[in-house]
């Protein structure tokens, strides 16, 4: 089983913070590991995703865009019907349950995109809990409307304008603001980054997603999958789809990052392209990095993508082989985006639409027999400005 | 020849004197000042630098030093350079350098390596903040074996286990975060400081520097009453800042620096 006690999958992962961080990791590690089997608490974490978050999500047979592609049967997992729109809520009524349990009286998060900061908004509302939302400038900018709705929920939302202003630097923002206030609260990590023991918790907290896949699937099919595709920004979704199936040999897995402009461009956040091993934010993995050491900047046109390193079980995933990484670029996320729009009449998050652009790279290639579940992360209701903008300033 | 700092807690003890540590960021505005600096700092009566390596994502900083590591990478500061900076002191100082550093720069270019070269340079020892005992496996060992000190550092989170631990680990001196947060400035001292370093000392026999929001003469000096050293990174950092890029910095910062030294050591 991984990881280790110490959090290690292999050589990645651990916990690489200041001492300060130290006894309140190993708390919430011991909290998290009395609870995730206390009945009392599957139980109310069960009643809070099905009552108020809305699972199961459909597995939903795409039957237009099958027949467009002309090859595998792709299903479209339907995160994006959750609760707040995105995968993110799975973690955080999770994460905010223990909080609850721990007697912390508020919670913190970053946030790239918005979406991981709006699930944490709602979990605060839900449970009474104060909450501040670290967000870069860029990312502010870029995610206007989400800001607007964590500010309707109650909580408060501190720009971030150190480095490239993006999830990066949200992150380095709520790490010092736990530093701070430790003993009050809770860092609710939206991704399976940081120091353990966050990406086992958040990965268990995601796995639901792989659970009813796998299970709807079967009842619908049959058959298990022949391929799996997700988007992988810290990687999250993508953990939650696979991770149930790593034991079907014959399910294959792909994670898609973030091309940007393209790899030969250097701007991009695809850390298995071009990153190597190191140390960001907590955990050891793959790093986008100068010849110095330093973190490069990135650049997607989905902020939840937009991070220079990745979760450490992946890095761990890609070494065995067990899941191949690979990339699409801004440009084909936006022809994705706008395919499924048209298609299916459903519109996704621009960090899903780069899933569906693999999807129609690989799908017309498979047989027709074979089955593909897209693992449809979340909505685009938030991306449609950055998105018309981008569109019309191609028209001109 | 022996470590520096290991030499220089002894004859703080012998002297009965507490010690005073500078941290600055290295190449903050540029190297040429950042050895100017520390010179100085060893004229003056500062005992031990630590100077920091930048790091593009320092999370356990404030923002005076976020903004000196910016300031020293936009002009083009790496760890080589602060290791070649350090050798250019050892012409004509012999002050203990501990350098205070995040653990990605130092990983990148090989733990081995960097050993070797800080080792060549005449650096004394490392902080590697985000490097706890856990995770030193690799570097540890190499460290001890070519006798550099491995300071860690406790915090008021620690546990007594966790106190142990350090104990075991730390060499020339155990840091002690003086509150919970980021580098950076505070009032008064926090609450717990007293029993917390009282605790520490009876625990383990390393000497115990106090830091983390000590930025004046007069805190300086209430730290003084109860650690075996004070650190101020800071407020000094602060000073350089202000200063821009005049070319009389080591003026104007010095006065601050030996008012913080008489701070430490006008006491008994």
């Amino acid at each position: 089983m991984l990881p280790d006690g110490g959090g290690h999958f292999g050589q990645y992962g651990g916990k690489y913070v200041p001492e300060t961080l130290m006894t309140p990791l190993r708390e919430l590690e011991d909290a998290y590991l009395r609870y995730k089997e206390d009945p009392d608490f599957r139980r109310e974490l069960d009643y809070y995703l099905v009552q108020y978050a809305g699972r199961p999500t459909p597995l939903f047979f795409a039957e237009r865009l099958t027949k467009h592609l002309g090859g595998a049967k792709v299903y479209l997992k339907r995160e994006d019907l959750c609760h707040t729109g995105a995968h993110k809520i799975n973690n955080t009524i999770g994460q905010a349950l223990l909080a609850r349990r721990m007697g912390k009286t508020r919670i913190i998060a970053e946030t790239g995109a918005g979406q991981h900061g709006v699930a944490t908004a709602t979990v605060a509302a839900l449970f009474g809990l104060e909450c501040e939302i670290y967000m870069g400038e860029e990312d502010m900018r870029r995610q206007a409307l989400n800001v607007f709705r964590m500010r309707l929920l109650g909580s408060k939302v501190t720009p971030v304008n150190s480095g490239s202003m993006t999830l990066k630097d949200a992150i380095n923002e709520a790490m010092r603001d736990w530093v701070t206030n430790v003993r009050t609260t809770h860092y609710i990590l939206g991704s399976v980054l940081g120091a353990h023991p966050y990406p086992m918790m958040v990965r268990d907290f995601q796995k639901v997603i792989g659970v009813e896949a796998r299970r709807q699937i079967l009842e619908k099919e049959g058959a298990l999958p022949s391929l799996l595709i997700a988007c992988v920004g810290g990687g999250s979704n993508s953990i939650g789809l696979f991770y149930e199936f790593l034991n079907d040999k014959e399910v294959a897995m792909i994670g898609v990052e973030a091309g940007g402009l393209g790899i030969d461009t250097g701007k991009h956040a695809a850390r298995f392209a071009s990153g190597e091993l190191g140390v960001l934010q907590g955990c050891m993995s793959f790093v986008l990095q100068t010849s110095d050491g330093q973190i490069e900047l990135t650049h997607s046109v989905s902020a939840g993508l937009d991070y220079a390193s990745v979760g450490p079980e992946h890095s761990r995933l890609r070494d065995a082989g067990r899941v191949k990484y690979t990339n699409a670029t801004d440009e084909e996320a936006l022809e994705a985006f706008q395919l499924l729009s048209r298609h299916e009449g459903i519109i996704p998050a621009l960090e899903s639409a780069h899933a569906v652009a693999h999807a129609v790279k690989a799908a017309p290639a498979m047989k027709r027999s074979e089955l593909v579940i897209v693992n449809l992360s979340g909505r685009g209701d938030k991306d449609v400005q950055v998105v018309s903008e981008i569109l019309s300033k191609k028209a001109e | 020849m022996a470590n520096r700092v290991i030499e220089k807690f002894k004859a703080l003890e012998r002297s009965k004197q507490k010690g005073f540590i500078a941290y600055i960021a290295a190449g903050d505005p540029d190297f040429e000042v950042t050895r100017n600096l520390v010179i100085e700092f060893d004229r003056i009566g500062v005992d031990i630098v630590e100077l920091g390596v930048p790091f593009s994502d320092p999370l356990a900083d404030g923002v005076v030093n976020q903004r000196a590591a910016e300031r020293a990478l936009k002009r083009g500061a790496t760890l080589r350079k602060v290791l070649a900076t350090v050798r250019k002191i050892r012409e004509v100082s012999e002050i203990p350098i501990i350098l205070f550093t995040y653990f990605n720069p130092l990983h990148h270019m090989g733990v081995e390596q960097f050993v070797a070269e800080a080792h060549d340079c005449g650096v004394d020892g490392a902080l590697v903040l985000d490097l706890p005992p856990e995770e030193s496996g690799e570097y540890k060992p190499l460290m001890d074996m070519k006798g550099l000190c491995t300071v860690y550092l406790l915090a008021p989170t620690s546990t007594d286990e966790r106190i142990d631990l350090i104990s075991r680990h730390s060499t020339g001196f155990i840091y002690y975060v003086s509150r919970e947060g980021v580098t950076g400035f505070q009032e008064r001292l926090a609450g717990g400081v007293v029993s917390m370093v009282a605790k520490i000392r009876t625990r383990s026999g390393s000497p115990v520097a106090v830091g983390f929001g000590i930025s004046t003469p007069q805190l300086a000096s209430e730290a003084a009453a109860y650690a075996d050293a004070v650190v101020v990174g800071s407020a000094i950092v602060k000073k350089i800042e202000e200063c821009g890029d005049s070319p009389e910095i080591v003026q104007k910062v010095s006065p601050f620096v030996a008012a913080l030294v008489k701070a430490v050591k006008g006491r008994k």
